[in-house]
């Protein structure tokens, strides 16, 4: 479906389509041999009733915001889930909601494997953690280790249950997090939502061009439905770890099978006897190379705004293996601050909040 | 389709529906309503072949072994790999191709440095683009850039039966097959279509975190439900690998607001002058961590082959920017005897060389 076109006309269709939504859909000349034939013959016209449930549902809901990425494994699910903490840390009243079918990494990200859904007279209950309502396929698989394989229009229509079935009851913000790509979970998370307002989305990255191209691709998506780009985030910019925090071996060149030697007591004594103001230095590396300017320098090419950096941080990892908020205690220093510095930009610039 | 179920139904057939290799197919009461309803009342009758399928076993007659690189999750460096992989095989004198049929995001042409190139037409077929390197030849196919964002699957489909149909790869001693993550319709199809022509198996790649693993089991679950061999999974970005000369390194600042300092130039003089023997190592930091054991035991417990670890290395990162071959940078020597390792692992462990 090419959403934006008045009239509608699916992808695989028939020249001289007269349009899904057309009285003759179906029926016309034209239609004959067309893939799409009996359904839209049998289909209903009108306002699909779907719609109408997911909108009566939508309606206590205030901000929705899509967590987009061109390319997958940028972190957008665990920018997803610190977004969520964040904004509950707030007082808000926060809805998550996975829309990967395939590979839901929510679950894992807020500490709920293992936990189910369960059905009231109101609907489908999410799974609460820190007052932050959570609904993930992942909840549904007896289990995890079974392979989701979907084709379109099955992911599409469990999607739809998630907005039509499930009781989220008022919220201040509904955070989608999305596959990455851009295909039929995204074409159908627009169709369902469109009618009742999405805020915007969030388009999560690296520094490297192969991400970077993709996300371009996820502008012109987001341009080409109508949905507002609220920010980009670059993320892994760059590893900052502590001196003291390496391990150190001695290079072996020649490939060989032998271990490298381990030389981390040594190095550290070295360092404290020799030179103890090195110790607290912070290391960095651009583990992904961003010389040709990043994000930000793609952000102004594309006319989006730039939310800002997160720096690869070991310690942010473990936190979102461990299903914790990387905000609670201090470890996470280094990538807490530059988040709370997005998330601040993020509700000021759209005065969300 | 589910596979392996012995009557084919699609995921959006109707109720009672005969299954589409049914002699009713298409026909039936319970078919009425079906959306492929026209699909299946026009395919060829059952007994007879698929004739898609038999254009594709053509082809594939020249082919010698097929080799998938399947990832659950994104993001783990499957394309680097797959191009890695071609550019290892090219240097050993086989005959290689390379598919990319990841639509929404195809890495390939920028890893292989063939960015703006176009797909030719022959009097037998499409040709693949040429990639000549250090005087050996890849064959390389990927979807143009420009192609629509918003596919929905029967539309990829479509295409992956096109490159599989159309190509002229000619004698290749690998195809190797580059996917998108997951387990979705670019993946069943590229299993139904090669089926029977053979597939020596599939590689799976993943990442340290768990948040990975989880995903690689379900790729293993869907290469067993299809039959598909798993000939090994690589572990990459296993650790950060640098030298202590690479590193920035910054003075933290007192303050959050303020920008920590540069202090690179100070650091190395100090280790030169004091500490000149530390210059030379490299420092190791496991960024994704793998207190879980990582993937060399979740082969273990699948009961898969383990082919090894790839460090996190800065230069392959920007040899794949550049669409180079880890082999033409010396400077990449941290992954590429790692690399090597797996290559030779896999060969010898498969008896495909």
């Amino acid at each position: 479906m090419e959403n934006g076109n008045h009239k509608e006309v699916p992808e695989d269709a028939n020249e001289h389509c007269p349009g899904t939504q057309s009285e003759d859909a179906g029926k016309s000349d034209a239609c004959a041999g067309c893939p799409n034939q009996e359904a839209c013959a049998s289909a209903p016209k009108g306002p699909d009733p779907d719609l109408i449930a997911i909108a009566e549902r939508m309606a206590a809901v205030k901000h929705k915001i899509l967590i987009l990425s061109g390319k997958g494994g940028v972190g957008k699910s665990t920018f997803s889930a610190q977004l969520s903490f964040a904004l509950a840390d707030m007082d808000f009243q926060v809805g998550l909601l996975d829309i990967d079918i395939c590979g839901p990494s929510i679950p894992k990200m807020l500490g709920l494997e293992g936990q189910e859904i369960h059905q009231s007279n109101l609907g489908w209950s999410p799974v609460y953690v820190d007052s932050i309502g959570v609904m993930s396929i992942g909840f549904m698989l007896p289990d995890p280790d079974d392979a989701v394989i979907w084709r379109g229009p099955r992911k599409n229509g469990i999607i739809k249950q998630f907005l039509k079935d499930v009781y989220w009851g008022e919220l201040d913000f509904l955070v989608v997090d999305a596959p990455p790509g851009t295909s039929d979970e995204h074409i159908s998370i627009v169709q369902f939502l469109k009618e009742t307002g999405i805020d915007g989305a969030i388009i999560v990255t690296t520094p490297q061009q192969v991400s970077l191209i993709d996300v371009r691709k996820e502008v012109s998506f987001c341009k080409k439905v109508g949905i507002r780009v609220l920010g980009v985030v670059e993320n892994m910019s760059g590893l900052r770890q502590s001196l003291s925090d390496f391990k150190y071996v001695k290079p072996l060149k020649n490939g060989g099978e032998e271990e490298e030697e381990n030389v981390t007591e040594r190095v550290m004594a070295v360092l404290r006897e020799k030179a103890p103001e090195l110790l607290d230095v912070v290391a960095c590396s651009e583990v992904f190379d961003s010389s040709r300017g990043g994000a930000a320098r793609m952000c102004v090419e594309m006319g989006v705004p730039f939310l800002g950096k997160v720096p690869l941080d070991p310690k942010l990892c473990k936190a979102a293996e461990e299903g914790r908020s990387c905000f609670a205690g201090d470890e996470c220093r280094v990538s807490a601050s530059a988040l709370s510095a997005i998330i601040a930009k993020l509700l000021k610039n759209d005065t969300i909040a | 389709m589910e596979i392996g179920d012995h009557k084919e139904v699609p995921d959006d057939a109707s109720e009672h529906c005969p299954g589409t290799q049914s002699e009713d197919a298409g026909k039936s009461d319970a078919c009425a309503g079906c959306p492929n309803q026209e699909a299946c009342a026009s395919a060829p009758p059952n007994g007879h072949p698929d004739p898609n399928l038999v254009a594709v076993a053509e082809r594939m007659a020249t082919v010698k072994h097929k080799i998938l690189i399947l990832s659950g999750k994104g993001g783990v460096g499957k394309s680097t790999f797959a191009a890695q992989l071609s550019f290892a095989l090219a240097d050993m004198d086989y005959q290689v191709g390379l598919l990319d049929i990841d639509i929404c995001g195809p890495s390939i042409p920028k890893m292989l440095g063939l960015e703006g190139q176009t797909i030719h037409q022959s009097n037998l077929g499409w040709s693949p683009v040429y990639v000549l390197h250090r005087s050996h030849v890849s064959r390389v196919l990927a979807p143009p850039p420009d192609a629509d964002v918003t596919w929905r699957g029967p539309r990829k489909n479509g295409l992956i039966k096109q490159f599989l149909k159309e190509v002229y790869w000619g004698e290749l001693d690998f195809l190797v097959v580059d996917t998108p993550p997951g387990t979705s319709d670019e993946h069943i199809s590229i299993v139904q279509f090669l089926k029977e022509t053979g597939i020596d198996g599939a590689i799976i790649v993943t990442t340290p975190q768990q948040v990975s693993l989880i995903d690689v089991r379900k790729e293993v679950s869907f290469c067993k439900r299809v039959g598909i061999r798993v000939l090994g999974v690589v572990e990459n970005m296993s650790g950060l690998s640098q030298p202590v000369s690479d590193f920035k390194y910054l003075k933290r600042a007192k303050t959050r607001r303020e920008e920590p300092e540069d202090v690179t130039e100070r650091v190395l003089a100090v280790l030169r002058e004091k500490a000149p023997e530390l210059l030379g190592l490299v420092a190791l930091t496991e960024v994704f961590d793998s207190t879980g054991g990582g993937a060399a035991k979740m082969c273990v417990e699948k009961g898969v082959p383990f082919l090894g670890k790839v460090p996190l290395d800065l230069q392959l990162c920007k040899a794949a920017e550049e669409g180079k071959s880890y082999f033409d940078r010396d400077e990449c020597w941290i992954s590429a005897s790692a690399l090597s390792a797996i290559i030779n692992k896999l060969l010898k462990d498969n008896v495909m060389a």
